[in-house]
Protein backbone atom coordinates (compact mmCIF):
# COMPACT_ATOMS: atom_id res chain seq x y z
CA UNK A 1 0.00 0.00 0.00
CA UNK A 2 1.47 3.39 -0.83
CA UNK A 3 1.69 6.77 1.46
CA UNK A 4 -0.83 8.80 2.01
CA UNK A 5 -4.00 7.39 3.41
CA UNK A 6 -6.77 7.95 1.16
CA UNK A 7 -9.21 8.72 4.29
CA UNK A 8 -8.53 9.15 8.07
CA UNK A 9 -11.22 9.71 10.12
CA UNK A 10 -10.67 10.05 14.00
CA UNK A 11 -13.23 10.14 16.39
CA UNK A 12 -15.73 11.42 14.22
CA UNK A 13 -19.24 12.39 15.84
CA UNK A 14 -22.37 13.74 13.82
CA UNK A 15 -25.25 14.39 16.05
CA UNK A 16 -28.28 15.73 14.01
CA UNK A 17 -31.11 17.88 16.04
CA UNK A 18 -34.25 17.24 15.23
CA UNK A 19 -36.73 18.84 16.74
CA UNK A 20 -34.77 20.29 19.79
CA UNK A 21 -33.80 16.30 20.57
CA UNK A 22 -30.24 14.96 19.25
CA UNK A 23 -29.75 12.09 16.49
CA UNK A 24 -26.44 10.93 17.07
CA UNK A 25 -25.49 9.47 13.41
CA UNK A 26 -22.21 8.60 13.65
CA UNK A 27 -20.12 8.08 17.09
CA UNK A 28 -16.93 8.46 17.38
CA UNK A 29 -15.54 6.51 14.78
CA UNK A 30 -12.60 5.58 13.71
CA UNK A 31 -11.70 4.77 10.39
CA UNK A 32 -8.67 4.68 7.81
CA UNK A 33 -8.60 3.96 4.17
CA UNK A 34 -5.74 2.87 2.39
CA UNK A 35 -4.65 4.42 -0.85
CA UNK A 36 -6.22 2.41 -2.87
CA UNK A 37 -8.62 0.31 -0.68
CA UNK A 38 -12.02 -0.74 -1.33
CA UNK A 39 -13.60 -0.59 1.37
CA UNK A 40 -17.10 -2.12 1.78
CA UNK A 41 -19.47 -0.59 4.07
CA UNK A 42 -22.22 -2.77 5.77
CA UNK A 43 -24.83 -1.85 8.55
CA UNK A 44 -28.81 -1.88 9.21
CA UNK A 45 -30.93 1.28 7.38
CA UNK A 46 -29.91 4.44 10.05
CA UNK A 47 -27.29 2.99 11.04
CA UNK A 48 -25.15 6.03 9.96
CA UNK A 49 -23.47 4.97 6.46
CA UNK A 50 -24.78 7.81 4.09
CA UNK A 51 -23.70 10.31 7.11
CA UNK A 52 -20.22 8.52 7.01
CA UNK A 53 -19.56 9.06 3.03
CA UNK A 54 -20.76 12.60 3.28
CA UNK A 55 -18.80 13.67 5.61
CA UNK A 56 -15.97 11.30 3.98
CA UNK A 57 -16.89 12.71 0.79
CA UNK A 58 -17.06 16.92 1.91
CA UNK A 59 -20.53 17.08 1.78
CA UNK A 60 -21.13 17.00 5.62
CA UNK A 61 -18.84 18.86 8.32
CA UNK A 62 -18.36 16.25 11.25
CA UNK A 63 -19.65 17.53 14.68
CA UNK A 64 -16.30 16.28 16.34
CA UNK A 65 -13.30 14.43 15.76
CA UNK A 66 -10.78 14.67 12.66
CA UNK A 67 -11.20 14.38 9.16
CA UNK A 68 -8.45 13.76 7.00
CA UNK A 69 -8.59 13.23 3.17
CA UNK A 70 -6.06 12.37 0.89
CA UNK A 71 -3.70 14.39 3.72
CA UNK A 72 -5.76 17.23 3.57
CA UNK A 73 -7.47 18.08 6.54
CA UNK A 74 -10.67 18.97 6.03
CA UNK A 75 -12.07 19.25 9.55
CA UNK A 76 -12.54 22.93 10.30
CA UNK A 77 -13.16 23.70 6.16
CA UNK A 78 -15.98 26.05 5.42
CA UNK A 79 -18.79 25.58 3.11
CA UNK A 80 -17.05 27.17 0.10
CA UNK A 81 -14.02 25.20 1.26
CA UNK A 82 -15.72 22.15 1.26
CA UNK A 83 -17.13 22.93 -2.21
CA UNK A 84 -13.95 23.31 -3.66
CA UNK A 85 -12.33 20.31 -2.41
CA UNK A 86 -15.08 18.27 -3.57
CA UNK A 87 -14.64 19.86 -6.87
CA UNK A 88 -10.70 18.42 -6.96
CA UNK A 89 -10.62 15.48 -4.99
CA UNK A 90 -13.35 13.51 -4.35
CA UNK A 91 -16.27 11.30 -6.53
CA UNK A 92 -19.47 10.42 -5.61
CA UNK A 93 -21.92 7.85 -7.04
CA UNK A 94 -25.84 8.65 -5.61
CA UNK A 95 -28.04 5.97 -4.61
CA UNK A 96 -30.89 7.39 -7.57
CA UNK A 97 -29.03 8.26 -10.93
CA UNK A 98 -29.18 12.11 -10.90
CA UNK A 99 -28.02 13.13 -13.50
CA UNK A 100 -28.70 16.52 -15.66
CA UNK A 101 -31.32 15.16 -17.82
CA UNK A 102 -30.77 18.18 -20.42
CA UNK A 103 -27.16 16.98 -21.12
CA UNK A 104 -25.90 13.95 -23.06
CA UNK A 105 -23.89 11.29 -21.26
CA UNK A 106 -20.89 12.80 -22.78
CA UNK A 107 -21.88 16.75 -21.40
CA UNK A 108 -22.41 15.14 -17.76
CA UNK A 109 -19.20 14.36 -17.70
CA UNK A 110 -17.86 17.03 -18.94
CA UNK A 111 -19.71 19.40 -16.74
CA UNK A 112 -17.50 18.32 -13.66
CA UNK A 113 -14.59 20.19 -15.70
CA UNK A 114 -16.72 23.40 -16.59
CA UNK A 115 -17.47 23.47 -13.03
CA UNK A 116 -13.79 23.99 -12.08
CA UNK A 117 -13.45 26.47 -14.57
CA UNK A 118 -10.86 23.98 -16.40
CA UNK A 119 -12.82 24.32 -19.87
CA UNK A 120 -9.23 26.26 -20.89
CA UNK A 121 -8.10 22.99 -21.45
CA UNK A 122 -11.13 21.39 -23.30
CA UNK A 123 -9.72 19.11 -25.62
CA UNK A 124 -8.25 17.30 -22.78
CA UNK A 125 -11.55 17.40 -20.81
CA UNK A 126 -12.92 15.77 -24.00
CA UNK A 127 -10.78 13.31 -24.58
CA UNK A 128 -10.83 12.27 -20.84
CA UNK A 129 -14.81 11.62 -20.91
CA UNK A 130 -14.77 9.78 -23.88
CA UNK A 131 -11.78 7.20 -22.63
CA UNK A 132 -13.79 6.80 -19.52
CA UNK A 133 -17.20 6.30 -21.50
CA UNK A 134 -15.19 4.05 -23.56
CA UNK A 135 -14.33 2.14 -20.87
CA UNK A 136 -17.36 1.92 -19.41
CA UNK A 137 -18.92 0.99 -22.56
CA UNK A 138 -21.02 3.98 -23.70
CA UNK A 139 -18.78 4.71 -26.60
CA UNK A 140 -21.30 4.91 -29.02
CA UNK A 141 -24.31 6.44 -25.95
CA UNK A 142 -22.13 8.94 -25.53
CA UNK A 143 -24.61 11.48 -27.80
CA UNK A 144 -27.41 10.24 -25.67
CA UNK A 145 -29.63 11.94 -23.02
CA UNK A 146 -30.32 10.32 -19.93
CA UNK A 147 -33.40 9.63 -20.78
CA UNK A 148 -32.50 8.00 -23.62
CA UNK A 149 -30.18 5.72 -21.65
CA UNK A 150 -31.54 2.68 -19.67
CA UNK A 151 -30.61 2.35 -15.88
CA UNK A 152 -27.69 0.17 -15.75
CA UNK A 153 -26.33 2.84 -18.54
CA UNK A 154 -26.97 5.72 -15.95
CA UNK A 155 -25.34 4.59 -13.25
CA UNK A 156 -22.42 3.91 -15.33
CA UNK A 157 -22.41 7.33 -16.76
CA UNK A 158 -22.81 8.86 -12.83
CA UNK A 159 -19.57 6.74 -12.24
CA UNK A 160 -18.10 7.95 -15.18
CA UNK A 161 -18.72 11.48 -13.89
CA UNK A 162 -17.72 10.65 -10.44
CA UNK A 163 -13.95 9.86 -12.21
CA UNK A 164 -13.50 12.63 -14.01
CA UNK A 165 -12.05 14.76 -12.00
CA UNK A 166 -9.48 12.17 -11.14
CA UNK A 167 -10.18 11.73 -6.98
CA UNK A 168 -8.18 10.01 -5.05
CA UNK A 169 -11.58 8.63 -3.24
CA UNK A 170 -14.69 7.70 -4.43
CA UNK A 171 -18.17 6.96 -2.05
CA UNK A 172 -20.74 4.75 -3.86
CA UNK A 173 -24.14 5.13 -1.93
CA UNK A 174 -25.90 1.95 -2.63
CA UNK A 175 -24.75 1.57 -6.63
CA UNK A 176 -26.45 -1.10 -7.55
CA UNK A 177 -29.35 -1.52 -5.34
CA UNK A 178 -31.89 0.29 -8.27
CA UNK A 179 -30.71 -2.37 -10.65
CA UNK A 180 -31.68 -5.55 -11.84
CA UNK A 181 -29.21 -8.09 -10.85
CA UNK A 182 -27.77 -8.96 -14.09
CA UNK A 183 -27.31 -4.64 -14.82
CA UNK A 184 -25.92 -4.56 -11.20
CA UNK A 185 -23.04 -7.36 -11.34
CA UNK A 186 -21.98 -5.59 -15.05
CA UNK A 187 -22.09 -2.34 -12.81
CA UNK A 188 -20.15 -4.06 -10.14
CA UNK A 189 -17.31 -5.48 -12.78
CA UNK A 190 -17.06 -1.82 -13.99
CA UNK A 191 -16.31 -0.40 -10.35
CA UNK A 192 -14.28 -3.40 -9.42
CA UNK A 193 -12.65 -2.46 -13.04
CA UNK A 194 -12.09 1.01 -12.69
CA UNK A 195 -10.99 1.60 -9.26
CA UNK A 196 -8.29 -1.00 -9.41
CA UNK A 197 -7.01 -0.45 -12.69
CA UNK A 198 -6.37 3.46 -11.71
CA UNK A 199 -6.16 2.64 -7.70
CA UNK A 200 -7.91 4.87 -6.46
CA UNK A 201 -9.87 4.33 -3.00
CA UNK A 202 -13.52 3.50 -2.63
CA UNK A 203 -16.11 3.53 0.40
CA UNK A 204 -18.93 1.25 -1.53
CA UNK A 205 -22.25 1.22 0.74
CA UNK A 206 -23.89 -2.01 -0.06
CA UNK A 207 -25.46 -5.47 1.02
CA UNK A 208 -24.40 -6.84 -2.18
CA UNK A 209 -22.45 -9.85 -2.14
CA UNK A 210 -20.67 -9.71 -5.21
CA UNK A 211 -19.24 -6.46 -4.03
CA UNK A 212 -17.90 -7.64 -0.67
CA UNK A 213 -16.22 -10.50 -2.49
CA UNK A 214 -13.63 -7.93 -4.50
CA UNK A 215 -13.90 -6.00 -1.58
CA UNK A 216 -10.32 -5.45 0.47
CA UNK A 217 -12.25 -5.28 3.26
CA UNK A 218 -15.53 -5.58 4.84
CA UNK A 219 -16.40 -2.78 8.00
CA UNK A 220 -19.82 -2.78 9.89
CA UNK A 221 -21.75 0.13 11.35
CA UNK A 222 -24.28 -0.14 13.83
CA UNK A 223 -26.20 2.52 15.95
CA UNK A 224 -23.48 5.39 14.29
CA UNK A 225 -20.46 2.96 15.65
CA UNK A 226 -18.07 1.49 13.30
CA UNK A 227 -16.49 -2.01 14.01
CA UNK A 228 -13.19 -3.16 12.05
CA UNK B 1 -24.17 29.88 -16.84
CA UNK B 2 -23.34 27.50 -19.65
CA UNK B 3 -25.04 24.98 -18.75
CA UNK B 4 -28.04 27.21 -17.69
CA UNK B 5 -27.78 28.49 -21.16
CA UNK B 6 -27.80 25.18 -22.73
CA UNK B 7 -30.90 24.33 -20.61
CA UNK B 8 -32.33 27.20 -22.55
CA UNK B 9 -31.57 26.21 -25.64
CA UNK B 10 -32.17 22.75 -25.07
CA UNK B 11 -35.60 22.59 -23.11
CA UNK B 12 -37.11 25.94 -24.26
CA UNK B 13 -40.84 25.09 -23.13
CA UNK B 14 -39.98 25.80 -19.66
CA UNK B 15 -39.49 29.10 -20.38
CA UNK B 16 -42.19 29.86 -22.79
CA UNK B 17 -45.08 31.00 -20.27
CA UNK B 18 -42.22 33.97 -18.93
CA UNK B 19 -41.17 34.66 -22.12
CA UNK B 20 -44.81 35.78 -23.46
CA UNK B 21 -45.11 37.33 -20.37
CA UNK B 22 -42.50 39.25 -20.21
CA UNK B 23 -42.49 39.95 -24.21
CA UNK B 24 -46.03 41.83 -23.39
CA UNK B 25 -44.86 43.46 -20.25
CA UNK B 26 -42.02 45.06 -22.83
CA UNK B 27 -44.69 46.02 -25.71
CA UNK B 28 -46.40 47.18 -23.04
CA UNK B 29 -43.39 49.42 -21.71
CA UNK B 30 -42.42 50.82 -25.08
CA UNK B 31 -45.21 51.59 -26.38
CA UNK B 32 -45.96 53.85 -23.36
CA UNK B 33 -42.70 55.37 -23.18
CA UNK B 34 -43.30 55.85 -27.19
CA UNK B 35 -47.02 57.79 -26.46
CA UNK B 36 -45.22 59.89 -23.75
CA UNK B 37 -42.37 60.76 -25.97
CA UNK B 38 -45.10 61.15 -28.78
CA UNK B 39 -47.34 63.25 -26.49
CA UNK B 40 -44.07 65.66 -25.55
CA UNK B 41 -42.52 65.42 -28.84
CA UNK B 42 -46.17 67.10 -30.05
CA UNK B 43 -46.38 70.18 -27.24
CA UNK B 44 -42.60 71.37 -27.25
CA UNK B 45 -41.47 70.96 -30.65
CA UNK B 46 -41.77 75.08 -30.98
CA UNK B 47 -39.14 75.59 -28.07
CA UNK B 48 -37.00 72.67 -28.87
CA UNK B 49 -35.98 73.77 -32.27
CA UNK B 50 -35.37 77.29 -30.95
CA UNK B 51 -31.65 78.32 -31.55
CA UNK B 52 -31.73 80.52 -28.44
CA UNK B 53 -31.40 79.36 -25.20
CA UNK B 54 -33.59 81.31 -22.82
CA UNK B 55 -37.85 82.55 -23.39
CA UNK B 56 -39.05 85.18 -21.54
CA UNK B 57 -42.87 85.82 -20.73
CA UNK B 58 -44.65 88.64 -18.99
CA UNK B 59 -43.26 88.53 -15.32
CA UNK B 60 -47.45 88.78 -14.45
CA UNK B 61 -48.24 86.18 -17.21
CA UNK B 62 -47.43 83.05 -14.66
CA UNK B 63 -45.36 81.77 -17.58
CA UNK B 64 -48.37 81.17 -19.58
CA UNK B 65 -47.57 82.18 -23.18
CA UNK B 66 -51.38 83.00 -24.56
CA UNK B 67 -51.68 85.32 -21.34
CA UNK B 68 -48.00 87.18 -21.77
CA UNK B 69 -47.52 90.17 -23.11
CA UNK B 70 -44.44 91.97 -23.63
CA UNK B 71 -44.04 96.26 -24.92
CA UNK B 72 -41.36 96.02 -27.65
CA UNK B 73 -38.60 98.49 -25.95
CA UNK B 74 -38.48 95.56 -23.42
CA UNK B 75 -37.07 94.29 -26.48
CA UNK B 76 -34.44 96.89 -26.77
CA UNK B 77 -33.50 96.70 -23.16
CA UNK B 78 -32.63 93.23 -23.56
CA UNK B 79 -30.69 93.27 -26.66
CA UNK B 80 -28.50 96.08 -24.65
CA UNK B 81 -27.87 93.08 -22.05
CA UNK B 82 -24.54 91.97 -21.78
CA UNK B 83 -23.31 88.50 -23.22
CA UNK B 84 -26.82 88.54 -24.85
CA UNK B 85 -26.44 87.87 -28.84
CA UNK B 86 -29.96 88.68 -30.47
CA UNK B 87 -33.45 88.38 -29.47
CA UNK B 88 -36.56 88.70 -31.18
CA UNK B 89 -40.12 88.64 -30.64
CA UNK B 90 -42.36 85.30 -30.52
CA UNK B 91 -45.90 85.49 -30.87
CA UNK B 92 -49.00 83.18 -31.51
CA UNK B 93 -52.29 82.55 -32.18
CA UNK B 94 -55.13 79.50 -32.78
CA UNK B 95 -56.92 79.44 -35.63
CA UNK B 96 -58.74 76.57 -37.38
CA UNK B 97 -57.15 76.09 -41.01
CA UNK B 98 -59.25 74.94 -44.30
CA UNK B 99 -57.20 73.40 -47.36
CA UNK B 100 -58.25 75.89 -50.11
CA UNK B 101 -59.00 73.12 -51.94
CA UNK B 102 -61.88 72.23 -50.08
CA UNK B 103 -63.19 75.21 -48.26
CA UNK B 104 -66.26 73.86 -47.12
CA UNK B 105 -64.71 71.30 -45.50
CA UNK B 106 -65.73 70.40 -41.55
CA UNK B 107 -62.58 69.06 -41.02
CA UNK B 108 -60.90 71.74 -39.53
CA UNK B 109 -56.89 71.51 -39.37
CA UNK B 110 -56.38 72.76 -35.70
CA UNK B 111 -53.06 75.08 -35.97
CA UNK B 112 -51.04 77.52 -33.98
CA UNK B 113 -49.81 80.20 -36.15
CA UNK B 114 -46.45 81.55 -35.19
CA UNK B 115 -44.82 85.12 -35.51
CA UNK B 116 -41.05 84.83 -34.82
CA UNK B 117 -38.25 87.15 -35.44
CA UNK B 118 -35.06 84.98 -34.64
CA UNK B 119 -35.80 81.48 -37.59
CA UNK B 120 -35.74 78.39 -35.35
CA UNK B 121 -33.72 75.14 -36.36
CA UNK B 122 -34.71 74.10 -40.18
CA UNK B 123 -36.09 77.97 -40.94
CA UNK B 124 -34.64 80.55 -43.37
CA UNK B 125 -32.77 82.91 -42.01
CA UNK B 126 -34.52 85.85 -43.94
CA UNK B 127 -38.08 87.19 -42.66
CA UNK B 128 -40.51 85.18 -44.79
CA UNK B 129 -42.62 87.32 -47.06
CA UNK B 130 -45.98 88.50 -45.60
CA UNK B 131 -48.85 85.59 -45.96
CA UNK B 132 -46.24 83.51 -46.69
CA UNK B 133 -45.93 80.44 -43.93
CA UNK B 134 -43.59 77.76 -43.20
CA UNK B 135 -45.91 74.51 -42.21
CA UNK B 136 -44.69 71.90 -39.65
CA UNK B 137 -44.47 68.97 -42.10
CA UNK B 138 -47.72 66.77 -40.04
CA UNK B 139 -49.24 68.76 -42.32
CA UNK B 140 -48.16 66.94 -45.32
CA UNK B 141 -50.82 64.27 -43.87
CA UNK B 142 -53.62 66.06 -44.48
CA UNK B 143 -52.44 66.16 -48.46
CA UNK B 144 -51.12 69.77 -48.43
CA UNK B 145 -48.18 70.16 -50.48
CA UNK B 146 -45.68 72.85 -50.57
CA UNK B 147 -47.01 76.01 -53.06
CA UNK B 148 -50.89 75.43 -51.40
CA UNK B 149 -52.92 77.99 -49.98
CA UNK B 150 -54.81 78.01 -46.45
CA UNK B 151 -57.39 79.41 -44.94
CA UNK B 152 -57.02 80.46 -41.55
CA UNK B 153 -59.92 81.24 -39.25
CA UNK B 154 -63.70 81.70 -40.00
CA UNK B 155 -62.33 85.30 -42.00
CA UNK B 156 -60.75 82.78 -44.62
CA UNK B 157 -57.70 84.63 -44.62
CA UNK B 158 -55.32 83.27 -47.18
CA UNK B 159 -51.95 81.96 -46.12
CA UNK B 160 -49.54 80.21 -48.78
CA UNK B 161 -47.52 77.00 -47.36
CA UNK B 162 -43.85 77.52 -48.66
CA UNK B 163 -42.51 74.70 -47.00
CA UNK B 164 -41.94 72.21 -44.12
CA UNK B 165 -39.93 72.23 -40.38
CA UNK B 166 -39.92 69.01 -38.81
CA UNK B 167 -41.03 68.87 -35.07
CA UNK B 168 -42.40 71.61 -34.42
CA UNK B 169 -45.33 71.43 -32.96
CA UNK B 170 -46.85 73.33 -29.88
CA UNK B 171 -49.24 71.88 -27.33
CA UNK B 172 -50.15 69.20 -29.94
CA UNK B 173 -51.01 71.38 -32.77
CA UNK B 174 -49.73 71.93 -35.99
CA UNK B 175 -47.44 74.89 -36.22
CA UNK B 176 -47.06 77.71 -39.15
CA UNK B 177 -44.22 79.55 -39.36
CA UNK B 178 -44.70 83.08 -40.98
CA UNK B 179 -43.22 86.32 -39.78
CA UNK B 180 -44.50 89.20 -37.04
CA UNK B 181 -46.68 90.68 -39.98
CA UNK B 182 -48.42 87.45 -41.34
CA UNK B 183 -48.99 87.26 -37.39
CA UNK B 184 -49.91 90.72 -36.82
CA UNK B 185 -52.80 90.28 -39.77
CA UNK B 186 -54.18 87.21 -39.02
CA UNK B 187 -54.68 87.81 -35.18
CA UNK B 188 -56.23 91.27 -36.18
CA UNK B 189 -58.78 88.94 -38.41
CA UNK B 190 -59.52 86.51 -36.11
CA UNK B 191 -59.14 88.35 -32.58
CA UNK B 192 -60.33 91.79 -33.19
CA UNK B 193 -58.47 94.35 -31.10
CA UNK B 194 -55.95 92.27 -30.29
CA UNK B 195 -52.40 91.32 -32.62
CA UNK B 196 -51.16 94.79 -32.01
CA UNK B 197 -47.45 95.59 -33.04
CA UNK B 198 -46.77 97.32 -30.36
CA UNK B 199 -46.37 94.48 -27.84
CA UNK B 200 -45.30 90.56 -28.66
CA UNK B 201 -45.71 87.65 -26.60
CA UNK B 202 -42.50 86.31 -25.65
CA UNK B 203 -38.95 87.13 -26.52
CA UNK B 204 -36.87 84.72 -27.84
CA UNK B 205 -33.27 85.08 -26.39
CA UNK B 206 -29.94 83.73 -27.59
CA UNK B 207 -27.05 84.50 -24.49
CA UNK B 208 -23.98 83.53 -25.14
CA UNK B 209 -22.51 84.60 -21.77
CA UNK B 210 -22.89 81.29 -20.71
CA UNK B 211 -23.44 82.54 -17.07
CA UNK B 212 -25.95 80.88 -14.87
CA UNK B 213 -27.49 84.22 -13.56
CA UNK B 214 -27.56 85.68 -17.29
CA UNK B 215 -31.18 84.66 -17.14
CA UNK B 216 -31.58 86.89 -13.47
CA UNK B 217 -29.23 90.05 -15.07
CA UNK B 218 -31.63 89.88 -17.54
CA UNK B 219 -34.90 90.24 -15.59
CA UNK B 220 -32.63 93.41 -13.55
CA UNK B 221 -32.44 94.93 -16.79
CA UNK B 222 -36.06 95.47 -17.38
CA UNK B 223 -36.68 96.20 -13.74
CA UNK B 224 -38.24 92.59 -13.60
CA UNK B 225 -40.77 93.33 -16.06
CA UNK B 226 -40.31 90.05 -17.71
CA UNK B 227 -39.58 86.36 -16.35
CA UNK B 228 -36.68 84.68 -18.08
CA UNK B 229 -36.79 81.03 -18.45
CA UNK B 230 -34.31 78.33 -19.88
CA UNK B 231 -36.05 76.37 -22.76
CA UNK B 232 -36.33 73.37 -20.84
CA UNK B 233 -37.59 75.28 -18.10
CA UNK B 234 -40.01 76.46 -20.12
CA UNK B 235 -41.03 73.14 -21.81
CA UNK B 236 -41.58 72.17 -18.23
CA UNK B 237 -44.08 75.05 -17.33
CA UNK B 238 -46.27 74.50 -20.60
CA UNK B 239 -49.38 73.01 -19.95
CA UNK B 240 -49.77 69.65 -19.07
CA UNK B 241 -46.10 68.86 -19.95
CA UNK B 242 -45.56 68.06 -16.78
CA UNK B 243 -48.57 66.18 -15.44
CA UNK B 244 -48.27 63.85 -18.55
CA UNK B 245 -44.43 63.18 -17.89
CA UNK B 246 -44.89 62.37 -14.14
CA UNK B 247 -48.15 60.47 -14.72
CA UNK B 248 -46.59 58.28 -17.50
CA UNK B 249 -43.88 57.61 -15.72
CA UNK B 250 -45.82 56.62 -12.80
CA UNK B 251 -47.88 53.66 -15.14
CA UNK B 252 -43.63 52.85 -16.45
CA UNK B 253 -42.85 52.92 -12.65
CA UNK B 254 -45.88 50.12 -12.31
CA UNK B 255 -45.06 47.53 -15.32
CA UNK B 256 -41.08 47.26 -14.30
CA UNK B 257 -42.79 46.44 -10.96
CA UNK B 258 -44.77 43.65 -12.75
CA UNK B 259 -41.92 42.46 -14.36
CA UNK B 260 -39.79 42.39 -11.18
CA UNK B 261 -42.71 40.04 -9.27
CA UNK B 262 -43.20 38.10 -12.83
CA UNK B 263 -39.58 37.23 -12.91
CA UNK B 264 -38.93 36.87 -9.11
CA UNK B 265 -41.86 34.44 -9.00
CA UNK B 266 -41.13 32.25 -11.77
CA UNK B 267 -37.53 32.01 -11.55
CA UNK B 268 -38.11 30.92 -7.90
CA UNK B 269 -40.63 28.19 -9.19
CA UNK B 270 -37.72 27.17 -11.55
CA UNK B 271 -35.38 26.97 -8.76
CA UNK B 272 -37.80 25.09 -6.48
CA UNK B 273 -38.13 22.36 -9.07
CA UNK B 274 -34.22 22.26 -9.18
CA UNK B 275 -33.94 21.76 -5.78
CA UNK B 276 -32.30 18.11 -6.48
CA UNK B 277 -30.74 19.10 -9.53
CA UNK B 278 -28.79 21.71 -7.81
CA UNK B 279 -28.02 19.59 -4.92
CA UNK B 280 -26.49 17.25 -7.35
CA UNK B 281 -24.36 19.77 -8.92
CA UNK B 282 -23.33 21.26 -5.34
CA UNK B 283 -22.38 17.34 -4.55
CA UNK B 284 -20.06 18.01 -7.47
CA UNK B 285 -18.28 21.07 -6.57
CA UNK B 286 -21.22 23.77 -8.07
CA UNK B 287 -20.64 27.06 -5.73
CA UNK B 288 -24.10 28.80 -5.30
CA UNK B 289 -22.57 31.71 -7.29
CA UNK B 290 -22.10 29.87 -9.97
CA UNK B 291 -25.64 28.58 -9.71
CA UNK B 292 -27.40 31.76 -9.17
CA UNK B 293 -25.42 33.38 -11.97
CA UNK B 294 -27.29 30.89 -13.59
CA UNK B 295 -30.57 31.26 -12.94
CA UNK B 296 -29.47 35.48 -13.43
CA UNK B 297 -28.66 34.57 -17.09
CA UNK B 298 -31.02 32.34 -17.87
CA UNK B 299 -33.19 35.37 -16.53
CA UNK B 300 -31.64 38.23 -18.49
CA UNK B 301 -31.60 36.03 -21.86
CA UNK B 302 -35.36 35.61 -21.97
CA UNK B 303 -35.88 39.34 -20.80
CA UNK B 304 -33.17 40.28 -23.92
CA UNK B 305 -35.60 37.95 -25.87
CA UNK B 306 -38.88 39.00 -25.05
CA UNK B 307 -37.43 43.06 -25.38
CA UNK B 308 -36.41 41.94 -28.73
CA UNK B 309 -39.38 41.02 -29.54
CA UNK B 310 -41.19 43.85 -28.48
CA UNK B 311 -38.14 46.00 -30.07
CA UNK B 312 -39.41 44.63 -33.28
CA UNK B 313 -43.28 45.33 -32.22
CA UNK B 314 -42.38 48.85 -31.39
CA UNK B 315 -40.84 49.32 -34.59
CA UNK B 316 -43.37 48.11 -36.74
CA UNK B 317 -46.08 49.95 -35.08
CA UNK B 318 -43.94 53.40 -35.72
CA UNK B 319 -43.50 52.91 -39.50
CA UNK B 320 -46.94 51.33 -40.22
CA UNK B 321 -49.08 53.85 -37.81
CA UNK B 322 -50.69 56.16 -40.32
CA UNK B 323 -49.32 59.27 -39.29
CA UNK B 324 -51.47 61.78 -37.23
CA UNK B 325 -53.29 59.07 -36.04
CA UNK B 326 -51.80 58.32 -32.33
CA UNK B 327 -48.85 60.73 -31.00
CA UNK B 328 -46.22 57.63 -31.02
CA UNK B 329 -42.77 58.29 -31.47
CA UNK B 330 -39.90 55.48 -30.56
CA UNK B 331 -36.42 56.75 -30.04
CA UNK B 332 -33.24 54.23 -29.66
CA UNK B 333 -33.37 56.18 -26.20
CA UNK B 334 -36.69 55.25 -25.22
CA UNK B 335 -35.91 51.66 -26.62
CA UNK B 336 -32.87 51.45 -24.22
CA UNK B 337 -34.04 52.75 -21.59
CA UNK B 338 -36.95 49.74 -21.69
CA UNK B 339 -34.34 47.24 -21.69
CA UNK B 340 -32.17 48.71 -19.26
CA UNK B 341 -35.42 48.91 -16.73
CA UNK B 342 -36.56 45.43 -17.69
CA UNK B 343 -32.66 44.03 -17.14
CA UNK B 344 -32.54 46.05 -13.89
CA UNK B 345 -36.01 43.90 -13.12
CA UNK B 346 -34.62 40.60 -14.11
CA UNK B 347 -31.67 40.68 -11.98
CA UNK B 348 -33.65 42.61 -8.98
CA UNK B 349 -36.10 39.51 -9.23
CA UNK B 350 -33.77 36.80 -8.99
CA UNK B 351 -32.08 37.85 -6.46
CA UNK B 352 -35.33 36.76 -4.24
CA UNK B 353 -34.30 33.56 -5.50
CA UNK B 354 -30.68 33.45 -4.20
CA UNK B 355 -31.32 32.57 -0.76
CA UNK B 356 -32.82 29.42 -1.92
CA UNK B 357 -29.96 28.07 -3.90
CA UNK B 358 -27.68 29.43 -1.29
CA UNK B 359 -29.85 27.01 1.25
CA UNK B 360 -29.60 23.93 -1.30
CA UNK B 361 -27.88 21.22 0.58
CA UNK B 362 -25.61 19.31 -1.41
CA UNK B 363 -25.65 16.58 1.29
CA UNK B 364 -29.20 16.39 0.40
CA UNK B 365 -28.73 15.16 -2.87
CA UNK B 366 -26.90 11.64 -1.81
CA UNK B 367 -29.94 10.50 0.17
CA UNK B 368 -32.38 10.69 -2.35
N1 LIG C 1 -30.43 15.57 7.67
C1 LIG C 1 -30.70 14.84 8.75
N2 LIG C 1 -31.35 15.41 9.77
C2 LIG C 1 -31.64 14.68 10.88
N3 LIG C 1 -31.34 13.42 11.02
C3 LIG C 1 -30.70 12.78 10.04
C4 LIG C 1 -30.36 13.46 8.84
N4 LIG C 1 -29.73 12.61 8.02
C5 LIG C 1 -29.69 11.45 8.69
N5 LIG C 1 -30.26 11.54 9.89
C6 LIG C 1 -30.36 10.50 10.91
O1 LIG C 1 -29.07 9.99 11.11
C7 LIG C 1 -29.10 8.59 11.21
C8 LIG C 1 -28.18 7.96 10.17
O2 LIG C 1 -28.68 8.25 8.88
P1 LIG C 1 -28.01 7.72 7.56
O3 LIG C 1 -28.73 8.33 6.44
O4 LIG C 1 -26.57 7.95 7.64
O5 LIG C 1 -28.32 6.17 7.60
P2 LIG C 1 -28.01 5.05 6.53
O6 LIG C 1 -27.17 4.05 7.22
O7 LIG C 1 -27.48 5.65 5.30
O8 LIG C 1 -29.46 4.47 6.27
P3 LIG C 1 -30.06 3.81 4.94
O9 LIG C 1 -29.47 2.46 4.83
O10 LIG C 1 -31.51 3.76 5.22
O11 LIG C 1 -29.71 4.70 3.81
C9 LIG C 1 -30.56 8.16 11.06
O12 LIG C 1 -31.09 7.98 12.33
C10 LIG C 1 -31.19 9.36 10.40
O13 LIG C 1 -32.53 9.48 10.80
MG1 LIG D 1 -28.19 5.81 3.23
Amino acid sequence: MSLTPALELKGVRKVYDVAGQEVVALDHADLVVGADEIVVLVGPSGSGKTTLCSIAGALLSASEGTVIVDGNDITSFNAKQLTTFRRNKVGFVFQTVNLVPFLTARENLLVVDELAGRSGNRKAALKRADQLLGELGLADRRNNLPSQLSGGQRQRVAIGRSLMNNPGLVMFDEPTSALDSKTGEHVVDLIHHEMKERGTAAIIVTHDTRITKFADRTVRIDDGVVST
Amino acid sequence: MRLALKELIRRPGRFVAAAVILTLISVLLMFIGGLLDGLLDSSTGAFRIQRGNLIAYSASSSRSLPRSRIPVEIKDQVARVEGVKSVGGFSTVQVAARPESDPQTRKLIPTILIGYELPPRGLPGDSLDKGSVYADSALKSRGIKAGDFLLLGSPRIPVKVIGFVDDSRYSGQISLWGSMETWSEVTQAVRPGSGGTDTVQALVIDDTSDNPEAAKRIEDATGASIEVLTISEAIDSLPGVATQRSTINQIIGVTVFIALVVISLFFALITIERTTLYGILKAIGASSSTLFLGVTSQAVAVTLLACSIAGLASVGLAVFLPPGTLPFSLSVGRVALSVGLLLFAAIAGCTFSLRRVLRIDPAAAIGE
